[in-house]
């Protein structure tokens, strides 16, 4: 290697770690931060003077059991909210995914096909309203509490993913040779038995991308929850009781970045353990 | 399952009659007036029957049919309820004077004039597109920048994408809280004031947050573009003598065309319906003190927040709804532009 191509290499890798350093600063004052009082953060926000354990156990224990936040009840909600939806959109959208692929010569089959595709284009904004209204309507007639309940709102994530599910596992199965179904129908599989013995098992590495698109989107979302939920309902996602924390806490940083560095670490642990993963499975769910 | 297909005659045939029968009841009890509690519980339990039924119907010749049915339904059903019902209703309703609940009359374009009457809409018309514009162009650079570094043959590439990625996984509320923290505190020993209190540098503030969050993410798509071209095409430009700036131009740029695309169409899709870091970082507010002859509070409030706003905090849900309307027309417009233009690049490419 020549001296030349050396020097450029410790340049390059000094700008790499100055845009790292850059892009990790924001976490480094949150969790730094977590660990002071109000009046040392407003006073040397940067510095780690006037960091304490005792401190954060102390901003921990105002946090975690605020009646707005309610840390370990949002959490659980987030949590049940996320993997209910991922599952059901794994499994609903599998399966539908596979009819349409299997019937792809039939009008219907292309019809809803194309309706999936064209309604990705739909902003959220558009049907949040009367979505609201449509879900209160739906919840009275049928005598099941739509909004501001974790089954109303595992229901509309299944709607609202189901898209993107069928568009991504659509192009997947298609590339199934059929004939490994006839052989299965031959002897004597059942088509739903064809599905889930043959197929489903088939499409785990697709599964995992549109799980992990899915799951990035449902966990941080915060707009279609704060509406369905309501800021100061009972039931309250993990950002939703972020948001209403800090409406109650204006400016009381020690507070609010705790509640931050709360919000971020479970991320942070899913991302330790699958980081390939997630990163993969992001791309190729946008290559898609 | 199928081989007692003989005998399921019977319980196929009372598990559809008792599924319907819950189902009309429950509903039925509804428009009765009723408040039986478990009208819900009776609903989920005929549907339920319902399906079991429809499995169970003894017939080898439709039964392949019956199966995609029940395959289709749910999703389709959510997918109805969720997104076809309330974009047709709201449509609808954004031509009439809707109060969210309910609606008195028709009132034909009137909200859609109305909005276009009123100076804040425009304004938050005029930055979104300032907002995508400047976002699509920077956080595409930058990402493609970063992908650049992070696919050369320095060390630590691998901590270097991580780090670089790991602001995607923080939602836009957390992080919009944490960057007004970096602004009302941290930078100000710089700025002096603060950037969130000045509109203009609040708007580049709500920028860098969203190159920040955003480039890594793009970057990681980069990548996979950057490493799919292939070796010896690079292997021969450099044996012609192509150095690393021609390379880059006339190799590896035209042979990542389709991921530029990709990119693109990401980058100006979610800058569009920006709305979170938005709401965290200043909440739309800012001072204007002459648009269109009025003075503005709204600075720094784009359209996805506008509409929000107009509806849930002015509770003016019909102009509110017409204003999405007219954001989901915006929004397929651009993006069909783009997908055009791109295409057509590639192609010449």
């Amino acid at each position: 290697m020549s001296k030349e191509t050396k020097i450029k290499k410790w340049i390059l890798f000094a700008v790499g770690v100055l845009i790292a350093l850059y892009v990790l600063f924001p976490f480094y004052l949150v969790v730094m931060n977590s660990f002071k009082a109000q009046t040392s953060i407003v006073e040397s926000p940067v510095s780690l003077a006037g960091a304490s354990f005792h401190q954060f156990v102390e901003n921990l224990g105002k946090v975690v059991n605020n009646s707005n936040f309610n840390f370990w009840y949002a959490l659980l909600t987030s949590v049940v909210i996320t993997v209910v939806s991922l599952v059901l959109l794994a499994v609903l959208g599998g399966m539908a995914a596979w009819v349409i692929s299997r019937n792809n010569k039939k009008k219907w089959a292309t019809a809803i096909y194309m309706v999936f595709i064209a309604s990705m284009i739909i902003p959220f904004q558009v049907v949040m309203l009367p979505l609201i209204s449509t879900f209160r309507d739906v919840g009275k007639f049928v005598g099941i509490s739509m909004l501001q309940s974790i089954p109303g709102i595992v229901f509309a994530y299944c709607g609202f993913g189901g898209a993107m599910t069928v568009f991504i596992l659509t192009g997947f199965i298609k590339g199934i040779p059929y004939e490994l179904e006839e052989a299965a129908g031959i002897d004597g599989c059942s088509p739903e038995g064809t599905f889930f013995r043959i197929i489903f098992p088939l499409l785990k590495p697709v599964i995992t991308t549109v799980t992990i698109l899915n799951g990035m989107w449902i966990w941080n979302d915060y707009l279609l929850p704060s509406l369905m939920l309501g800021q100061n309902g009972k039931v309250k996602t993990l950002p939703v009781a972020v948001q209403a924390f800090v409406g109650s806490y204006v400016k009381q940083w020690d507070l609010i970045l705790t509640a931050a560095l709360l919000a971020i670490v479970p991320m942070i642990i899913i991302f330790m353990f699958g980081q390939k993963q997630i990163m993969t499975g992001m791309v190729e769910g946008a290559v898609k | 399952m199928r081989t007692n297909e003989q005998g399921n005659k019977g319980l196929s045939f009372i598990l559809l009659v008792a599924g319907i029968a819950a189902m009309v009841i429950a509903l039925g009890l509804d428009l009765a007036g009723s408040s039986f509690a478990l009208r819900g519980e009776l609903l989920i339990a005929g549907i339920v029957c319902f399906f079991i039924g429809l499995y169970q119907i003894p017939s080898k010749k439709h039964h392949r049919k019956i199966v995609y049915f029940i395959f289709l339904f749910p999703l389709l059903f959510t997918f109805a309820v969720t997104v076809i019902i309330p974009l047709v209703l709201g449509i609808g309703y954004s031509f009439t004077d809707w109060t969210g609940i309910r609606f008195t009359q028709f009132v034909g374009l009137s909200n859609y004039t109305s909005m276009f009457k009123d100076p804040a809409f425009i304004w938050s018309i005029l930055i979104t597109f300032l907002f995508v514009v400047f976002n699509m162009i920077l956080v595409n650079l930058i990402a493609f920048l970063l992908a650049l570094l992070c696919t050369s043959t320095i060390k630590g590439i691998g901590f270097f994408r991580t780090a670089y990625f790991l602001p995607n996984l923080i939602g836009g509320i957390v992080l919009g809280y944490i960057w007004q923290f970096v602004f009302s505190n941290v930078l100000i020993s710089i700025t002096k004031t603060s950037w969130l209190s000045q509109t203009k540098m609040a708007m580049v503030a709500i920028i860098i947050v969203y190159i920040w969050q955003y480039a890594g993410y793009i970057m990681l798509i980069y990548i996979t573009g950057l490493t799919q071209v292939p070796g010896d095409v690079l292997e021969a430009a450099s044996i012609d003598g192509a150095n690393g700036i021609q390379t880059l131009f006339n190799i590896k740029i035209p042979m990542i065309a389709s991921t530029i695309t990709i990119c693109t169409f990401l980058t100006l899709t979610s800058a569009f319906k920006q709305f979170d870091v938005n709401m965290a970082l200043t909440n739309g507010a800012g001072s204007v003190p002459n648009f269109m002859g009025n003075y503005l509070s709204n600075g720094t409030q784009m359209l996805a927040l506008n509409i929000y706003n107009t509806a849930i905090a002015k509770n003016s849900y019909a102009l509110g709804q017409a204003k999405a309307v007219l954001f989901f027309i915006i929004l397929a417009c651009v993006s069909l532009i783009q997908v055009r233009v791109s295409n057509k690049k590639e192609v010449e490419m």
